[in-house]
């Protein structure tokens, strides 16, 4: 077996009752299975002092009761449970979850002005945009907004120089170098390329995301019969999204 | 219960804030002014945790339909009870068929309200603060119930306490605030004038506080990671923004500096125009 490569971690303050702690400042499969381990060693060996720990891309924040525990002690504790932590690369269970997004232009308003822009014919943008499995590196910003990484480099193009004042709900867009779901209707500035049905955070159960970071985002074209079908399955609870278990 | 008879500007329900759901992208939310809100709370004999009413600048009218116990801190909006003055800062006995009112802003942005035992609005994911898409509603309106628990406040002298002043935290202009996770990458000149530059407030809501001047800069964007309540985001073009309470969870401008809880206290008493400046801490 492997051993997964081991980081030089920094160890900042952020305010007086959080601790960021930082890998290399890359967007990286390596460093997310190493960051998403640490998080759950940490949850696994949490004490009282810890309030919350916040996951993203390439850092970890701690959250603390500085009533019960000084930064330098929180920092001691850390580099310890880092060191100690196994270092084997065990393999790590993901699911890809196949999310059925709309290309119709009834939902994909920008799909000619990216066709436009990368000089790629609405057919083969679709195509690219769904031939990969996008990872989950980080939920965060909205509720229920995931950062995913992968979106292929022919597919890279910058926000509109201003934003729409709302995106609705379910809106499937490319910002950049990432792609993502608007998952309420808000302000924005993607390239919105279709819609789904789906809802990616539901106040009703303990549990408001069903996907999680580490898992993968699979997006699968439905026509417009389809989505319309959907979203009544969706709203009686009658929509079951497909995923498949795989291991890295 | 008590009934909304006006809406009043900008009115929520909030407690401590919801802390467990971060990483599913839910803000902490909670009262802004936690210094104030604790105090109310003090006052009627309520752990500081309890959810309170959060007042913004134009203050609403509510009727009581039972008998209890109120306090009101923070802001100084004119308070009325039975559309007669009312002292703020000190525990007050309420009648069934009370009217509770608010006039002319004299200080500050936010005034508290608590209530024997505390608001008992929907808790959702471990809190009642209210935030949009989390809660039912997002702000109080006219005609809502506020469900409270009656059989708290009333018959017991206990809890009958003096006015207690708030300290001098409306009129404080600094803001103290530590090093954020990229203050190092300001040069030691822009650190310099980012602790001596004067600041004016500009728009404003529970989620930031954007400064003015702007701050010109060549700083390089982070991959985003997390932001907090009182954390200092310096963006491209300049603009100094304050996080506040139902800021979002995670961002990708250098956060520059990170204000005490006692400073997010202070700005959120602040209003447009006003000045701040910062103090290294």
């Amino acid at each position: 077996m492997d051993t997964l490569k081991k980081h030089e971690l920094t160890y900042k303050p952020f305010g007086n009752a959080a601790i960021l702690i930082e890998w290399p400042s890359e967007m990286h499969d390596s460093i997310l299975k190493d960051l998403l381990s640490f998080y759950n060693t940490i949850q696994r060996n949490k004490i009282a002092a810890i309030v919350e720990t916040i996951q993203s891309i390439n850092s970890l924040t701690i959250i603390y009761d500085p009533q019960l525990i000084h930064f330098e002690e929180m920092k001691q504790w850390l580099i310890a449970l880092y060191k100690k932590e196994t270092t084997e690369n065990t393999p790590v269970a993901y699911y890809v979850w196949k999310i059925p997004v709309c290309y119709d232009t009834r939902f994909g308003v920008d799909l000619a002005e990216i066709s436009d822009k990368t000089m790629i014919s609405i057919p083969k943008v679709i195509e690219l945009h769904t031939k990969t499995a996008y990872r989950i590196y980080s939920i965060g910003f909205l509720p229920g907004f995931l950062y995913l990484g992968g979106l292929d480099s022919r597919l890279h193009i910058d926000r509109k120089p201003s934003p729409r004042l709302e995106v609705p709900k379910g809106a499937v867009g490319i910002g950049g170098m990432q792609t993502g779901i608007y998952p309420r209707t808000s302000p924005g500035g993607w390239q919105i390329l279709g819609n789904t049905p789906i809802s990616f955070f539901d106040t009703s159960t303990s549990i408001p995301c069903f996907a999680k970071a580490g898992d993968k985002i699979q997006f699968t074209p439905i026509s417009y019969q389809e989505y319309v079908h959907m979203q009544t399955q969706v709203a009686n609870e009658e929509y079951f999204i497909e995923k498949e278990v795989f291991y890295d | 219960m008590i009934k909304i008879l006006k809406s009043g500007l900008y009115t929520s329900i909030q407690d401590m804030g919801r802390m467990h759901f971060l990483n599913y992208g839910v803000p902490i939310s909670g009262v802004m002014d936690s210094y104030s809100a604790s105090l109310s709370n003090v006052m009627v004999g309520n752990a500081k945790t309890c959810a309170v009413m959060e007042v913004t600048l134009q203050g609403p009218e509510m009727e009581f339909m039972s008998a209890t116990r109120i306090a009101i801190t923070g802001a100084d909006l004119s308070p009325t009870l039975n559309y007669t003055p009312v002292e703020m800062n000190t525990s007050i006995s309420i009648q069934q068929g009370d009217l509770i009112g608010f006039g002319e802003r004299k200080t500050g942005a936010r005034s508290y309200l608590a209530i024997a035992g505390g608001f008992q609005t929907a808790l959702v994911f471990g809190s009642r603060s209210y935030f949009e898409g989390i809660t039912p509603n997002a702000t109080i309106k006219k005609g809502d119930l506020l469900p409270f628990n009656s059989s708290f406040g009333t018959g017991v002298s206990f809890f009958d306490v003096k006015k207690q002043d708030h300290p001098t935290i409306f009129n404080q202009q600094t803001l103290e605030v530590q090093a954020g996770p990229e203050f190092d990458w300001l040069s030691n000149e822009q650190q310099q004038k980012l602790l001596s530059n004067t600041y004016s407030l500009d728009l404003n809501n529970r989620m930031a506080y954007q400064l003015q001047p702007l701050f010109p800069n060549s700083l390089k964007s982070i991959i985003s990671s997390a932001v907090l309540p009182g954390t200092v985001q310096l963006t491209p073009s300049g603009k100094i923004i304050v996080l506040m309470r139902d800021g979002q969870t995670t961002g990708g401008y250098p956060r520059i500096a990170q204000l005490t809880e006692q400073s997010i206290n202070q700005l959120s008493q602040k209003l447009h125009h006003e000045k701040a400046h910062f103090r290294l801490v």
